[in-house]
């Protein structure tokens, strides 16, 4: 005969933790150590310890570089209405329904229009996390806008790169789209309006095939994989093994494809003293 | 008498041409494709074809019809099969297709090639020279495939590096200088993937490319004549006109590298180039080519001197164009083209 009873009933499983760490550290893929989120946000997303750039969404991008993070958005309102009509383990339009659902952006840009240390300025920044920020007819238009508008008001244009490439599901329409945006850089550049190119981690493809790299000025975040073709593409291809660091902005600052590498917390201070350069003084 | 001839039939000629539109879009508008009787359509185009042909003493307006049938007689194909992209792949592909060099030498006298990039090398998978088309002086410039082994090493399979583009943009440059319009030819497979394309920036001398096509203050005419493989194609295809050749393709990634990614499996490349719609007919549909060139019947290798007279015909015409327009006028035209290019998005 047992000395204790067990008591009848299933364990109550369906109240809510009284303690919650979930979410609330996370592990630096650079130095592999623990870091307090809160420690991680209030360093601009930057590892504390190793000084690893997290990606960031375009909202956050736009919010540290805009004075007090106010900035107006424009060509919000554009949306692809799939026009190959791909499909191919899923359809297109699912994959765009769910981005947008997810992000709450109709495609994978956002143009914001406000000051940066006083000065008025127009960034366009990318957002990595709707489709891989890969460039269609919307992200193409956009970007094109954001340089037309740059160009009529003659503000400073900033563009923060953080792509896969061309959007491979409007085919031959987005490889397009490099021209177009190209040649309305050429206007700009005519025009002697600033244009600061910033490449995040990764730019690759037909985004850095094109207006990524022409600007004034193109500069990194420090470790971001920026290249033309995959470094796995290129591995299959070659069969070797790639060397490290190969496709970082460290490699290409080296091989003289970038003017400078900045970190995140030093960005701001980058382009406004770039832009003072590039300006007449504000009288 | 024989002109009275020659209008009657040119009359039933637009009349077919009329005809098809408006079938094609009655098709368009039901959202069903391959259900309508296109055979029937097409083989009586086919026949009218052959009469006007059989005219014999072609006018220049009589020949324009007959370029336009032949250019619907390409769409209307397109519609009838279902593995159109791939075959179109195969044959854009084919080993014994005419290259770069080929052409040149039909098309065009007294090439004299101009060599290097004057930074690091010059790049045999890029040519580009001073020609002759039809006794004017030209810039030509092409991507250049080999046919042996050897030829192919030399020519790195027909992928440019970046001394290759560079090598293009200075060539422009002097045409610029010296206001002698531009033909380019593109048969390109896809991106460099090599270390050493990476290293010298491939990305940034595209896209300089791209950005100096556009302001260029010269004519240019690009002919897609086998692949249009993506940003190395667009490099040397910021123009005027882009005219493609019946059996090109023109994509933004090829079928493989897309399958591979899309579908995870490399093998479903005929899957993926159906998708990505990458034919001439698919590029004319979505406005970003200008002209389609037909191909004698089985593809440019079964007769490469017809292949080479039709690119004539096609290239003669709109440099005629071309050539009316003043050079501010070039410019924002071409601005214009590739602004207003692969719009397809809806405003809320």
């Amino acid at each position: 005969m047992a000395w204790f009873k067990r008591q009848s009933g299933e364990l109550d499983a369906s109240g809510e933790k009284k303690i919650r760490t979930e979410g609330l550290w996370v592990k630096c893929e650079g130095c592999r150590q623990i870091i307090w989120k809160k420690d991680l946000e209030e360093n601009l997303n930057v590892c504390p310890k190793c000084g690893k750039h997290f990606r960031i969404d375009a909202r956050t991008r736009l919010a540290n570089l805009f004075d007090n993070g106010e900035y107006e958005t424009f060509s919000d309102n554009l949306a692809s209405t799939d026009p190959l009509k791909f499909v191919d383990l899923k359809p297109y339009s699912e994959r765009l329904k769910r981005a947008q659902e997810e992000t709450g952006l109709t495609d994978a840009v956002i143009n914001g229009r406000g000051t940066l240390n006083g000065r008025p300025i127009v960034i366009s920044a990318m957002e990595y996390s709707f489709i891989g920020g890969s460039m269609g007819s919307v992200v193409g238009e956009v970007i094109t806008r954001a340089v037309e508008d740059a160009l009529a008001s003659k503000r400073p244009l900033i563009i923060i790169s953080a792509s896969g490439g061309a959007r491979m599901m409007e085919g031959v329409l987005s490889l397009m789209q490099l021209a177009k945006i190209s040649a309305a850089l050429a206007k700009l550049d005519e025009a002697r309006v600033p244009y600061v190119s910033v490449l995040t981690d990764p730019t690759t493809g037909g985004v850095t095939a094109s207006f990524a790299m022409l600007g004034d000025l193109n500069i990194a975040e420090p470790g971001a994989l920026i290249g033309f073709a995959g470094p796995r593409v290129i591995e299959q291809t070659i069969r070797q093994k790639l060397p490290p660091g190969f496709q970082r902005s460290e490699f290409l600052l080296e091989h003289g494809m970038l003017d400078a590498v900045v970190h995140r917390k030093e960005m701001k201070g980058y382009i406004s003293r770039a832009l003072d350069f590039m300006m007449p003084a504000a009288s | 008498m024989k002109t009275v001839d020659i209008t009657a039939v040119l009359t039933g000629a637009q009349l077919m041409v009329s005809m098809v539109e408006t079938r094609r879009s009655a098709r368009n508008g039901d959202g069903l494709n391959g259900n309508a009787p296109a055979p029937q359509e097409l083989e009586k185009i086919e026949q009218q074809l052959g009469n006007l042909e059989a005219l014999g003493g072609q006018s220049a307006e009589v020949r324009k019809e007959i370029y336009d049938l032949r250019e619907r007689i390409i769409m209307l194909r397109k519609e009838i099969s279902h593995r159109e992209a791939w075959i179109k792949t195969e044959l854009a592909r084919h080993p014994q297709r005419p290259y770069f060099l080929d052409y040149v030498e039909k098309l065009f006298t007294d090439f004299s090639e101009i060599h290097g990039d004057r930074h690091y090398a010059d790049d045999p998978a890029m040519v580009c020279g001073m020609a002759r088309f039809h006794g004017e002086e030209v810039l030509v410039l092409g991507t250049q495939k080999g046919r042996d082994m050897k030829q192919k090493v030399h020519r790195n399979f027909g992928l440019p590096n970046p001394e290759g583009y560079r090598k293009a943009l200075r060539a422009m440059h002097i045409a610029q200088k010296f206001s002698r319009p531009i033909f380019t030819f593109v048969d390109v497979t896809g991106a460099n993937p090599g270390l050493g394309a990476e290293e010298r920036g491939q990305a940034e001398a595209i896209a300089l490319n791209l950005r100096e096509m556009a302001r260029l203050q010269v004519s240019i005419i690009t002919t897609i004549t086998g692949e249009g493989g993506s940003g190395g194609a667009l490099a040397i295809a910021v123009s005027d006109r882009v005219l493609m050749m019946e059996n090109a393709v023109y994509s933004v990634i090829s079928p493989e590298g897309c399958a591979s990614i899309m579908w995870r499996d490399a093998t479903k490349k005929e899957l993926a180039a159906e998708a990505l719609r990458i034919t001439a007919p698919d590029l004319m549909e979505l406005g970003c080519i200008d002209a389609i060139v037909p191909e004698p019947p089985g593809g440019a290798h079964t007769d490469p001197d017809m292949a080479a007279k039709l690119v004539d015909e096609a290239l003669q015409r709109h440099f005629s164009e071309l050539k009316k327009m003043p050079a501010k006028e070039l410019v924002a035209s071409r601005y214009d083209k590739f602004r207003k290019m692969a719009q397809y998005f809806t405003e809320k």
